[in-house]
């Protein structure tokens, strides 16, 4: 069984802060990780393979040539390869611009059974992309996943839905976007690592991919970024001191009756 | 902007031809969920500004009382039905959404940012090769150019971006739950429902529907709640954060938890709130023991009236906070849980 892990690479999050006057996200560090869910993800595609035989996993990330971290990381856990997909030409793209290239490099890189990965990214946000490579893929995506029973010739999902849970039969080859609840993240190992010190992973662009260049970053993007602006973090703050009698608690109950939100 | 020009994707599209607002319905069990009825007022405000049609599109078996989303302001329903869309599967959802657009031609698609929302909008866009913009927060006609201004947090909510499809039809977005208010009911409203029968490869999936469980250990989940009570680091140990569910339960609010809280095992993952957990938009959110990081902030700072309570004058939860307590909670919390107690006998 072929299962391909996607790993995108993010900012490290503990590393971010806000500017306190403009409000707007200050990166203080270089550092980078592999997106949460997709670590999840890659931690239930390692699971399986070591429950059952013969199983392989190949981690894909898209991104800029740091992102090869991303993909050695994957491997010091427990992947057994990498492609990283990689151009200066698929900078500004949108989510469907960007699930057309992996979905290509996925293609490129032969058949397979399994495609897994996070529901969403911790920078985008948008949970489109896994979908949409399902569709150029031309495979079923199932998404939200907190759960994998493997069948025969396929998988039983359990989706965690608004306020309860499906179960979803289908047959490989299939994508499946997790959430957190699929499997606790893993680590590194000494073999792991090893191997990831060592391996020799390809770069994909898009000589060996081949699109036309309409297709690609802004140009081969249906979405457009007009505007960006601060959100209005701030409000106006009532503060109030604890001082051992009831006196703010009482100020607190009466401007929540004010407001009528009780 | 002469990029528009040289787009491969524009070509393939005659914009003109793309006329009227559909927002996608949702049911489960028959019964029309409350986020067709929130997506009936983002619809009505954009098709009126419009000046066109506002169609619902809803897929399943057999549905209750259609006539509510007309009366709720649907000038068209399109229920496109067959057995297969009883329960929601990825591929004849998308194939028959699919289908339906490429015949009605609409210049605007919103769906709720739900598990079935964020799953089939992705699918229809790429089927449709037009763009997609998740969790709106806002949704305005831009007035020149008459296209969907789609805005919504990015970087964690740290910053509000505003976007566009301007060369490919139709323009999809996703917008949060609970963003906007339920369309109200206007039982003399009048409008046409329309049965659509698809066949054949439309219907066909490897996906075959098993079940579905309701989850009963969540008594209020904490995306449908009106009052959250929420805890953190601050709240020290699992028997600390104890206060944290003690208040909630008198308040009749569910409980919500910081990464750090699930973290260490004081709360479960369904209760997190943040960046990599749930975006809640309830009336009040009461945070206690809660710095205010930014991947917390992004996942609540909607929230009609926030409460904060915390020994650190400096932390950033005071930064969002309408009402802010500095104290220690394990003294302000207990006398809050007493005034709740004696608010609700009174009452």
């Amino acid at each position: 069984m072929k299962i391909i892990a996607l790993v995108k690479q993010v900012p490290g999050t503990d590393s971010v802060k806000l500017d306190p006057i403009t409000g707007v996200m200050v990166r203080t560090g270089k550092d980078t990780i592999i997106n949460p869910l997709d670590e999840n993800a890659l931690a239930e595609a390692i699971r399986i393979k070591n429950t059952y035989p013969d199983v392989t996993i190949t981690a894909v990330s898209m991104g800029p040539m740091s992102a090869m971290k991303a993909i050695k990381e994957a491997i010091s856990m427990g992947a057994d390869d990498g492609i990283l997909i990689s151009g200066r030409e698929f900078a500004g793209s949108d989510t469907i611009a960007t699930a057309k290239v992996i979905a290509a490099g996925i293609r490129k890189n032969g058949s397979f059974d399994m495609i897994i990965c996070g529901e969403r990214a911790t920078d985008g946000e948008t949970g489109q992309t896994a979908a949409m490579i399902a569709h150029y893929l031309d495979i079923p995506a199932q998404t939200y996943v907190s759960q994998l029973e493997m069948i025969n010739d396929g998988v039983i999902v359990k989706r965690t839905v608004e306020s309860g849970f499906e179960r979803i039969q289908v047959n490989f080859p299939v994508l499946v976007s997790v959430n957190k609840d699929i499997s606790d993240t893993g680590f590194p190992t000494l073999s792991g690592k090893l191997k990831a010190k060592d391996i020799e992973v390809p770069m994909w662009g898009n000589a060996e991919l081949g699109f036309d260049k309409s297709e690609l970053g802004l140009t081969g993007s249906p979405t457009r970024v007009v505007k960006i602006f601060s959100p209005k973090l701030s409000r106006d703050t009532i503060m109030k001191k604890a001082n051992g009698t009831m006196q703010p608690i009482d100020e607190l109950m009466a401007f929540l009756v004010q407001k009528d939100v009780l | 902007m002469s990029s528009y020009v040289n787009c491969g994707i524009a070509e393939a599209n005659n914009l003109a031809d793309y006329k009227g607002v559909f927002i996608l319905g949702e049911q489960r069990d028959g019964k029309i969920q409350a986020v067709t009825f929130e997506l009936l007022t983002w619809g009505r405000a954009i098709a009126n500004e419009l000046g066109c049609e506002l169609g619902c599109v809803i897929l399943g078996d057999e549905i209750e009382n259609l006539q509510e989303i007309i009366s709720r302001g649907a000038d068209k329903v399109f229920f496109i039905q067959d057995p297969i869309f009883k329960n929601f599967l990825p591929q004849p959802y998308s194939n028959a959404i699919t289908k339906l657009v490429n015949e009605e031609k609409p210049e605007i698609i919103i769906a709720g940012a739900t598990t079935t929302g964020r799953t089939v909008m992705p699918l229809v866009a790429a089927k449709t090769n037009t763009g997609l913009t998740a969790d709106c927060t806002e949704l305005t006609i831009d007035h020149d150019t008459k296209l969907l201004l789609q805005t919504r947090p990015a970087i964690g909510g740290n910053i509000m971006a505003t976007i566009k499809t301007p060369a490919t039809r139709p323009q999809m977005a996703t917008v949060r739950p609970r963003s906007a208010k339920q369309a109200p009911l206007e039982p003399t409203r009048i409008g046409e429902i329309i049965v659509k029968k698809y066949t054949g490869s439309t219907l066909m999936t490897v996906e075959k529907f098993l079940e579905y469980i309701v989850d009963t250990t969540q008594a209020v989940s904490i995306e449908e709640a009106d009052v959250i009570v929420a805890g953190g680091k601050g709240m020290k140990n699992a028997a600390g954060f104890k206060l944290v569910e003690e208040l909630a339960a008198v308040m009749g609010a569910a409980v919500g938890a910081t990464r750090d809280a699930v973290e260490l095992g004081w709360s479960t993952y369904p209760h997190q709130i943040g960046l990599s957990g749930k975006t809640v938009s309830p009336k009040l959110m009461i945070a206690m023991g809660i710095a205010g990081k930014i991947q917390f902030l992004a996942g609540m700072q909607t929230a009609e009236v926030i409460v904060a309570i915390n020994k650190d004058p400096e932390a950033q939860i005071f930064k969002v906070a309408d009402f802010g307590i500095i104290g220690d909670v394990f003294e302000v919390v207990p006398m809050l849980i007493e005034t709740v107690k004696k608010m609700k006998t009174i009452a």
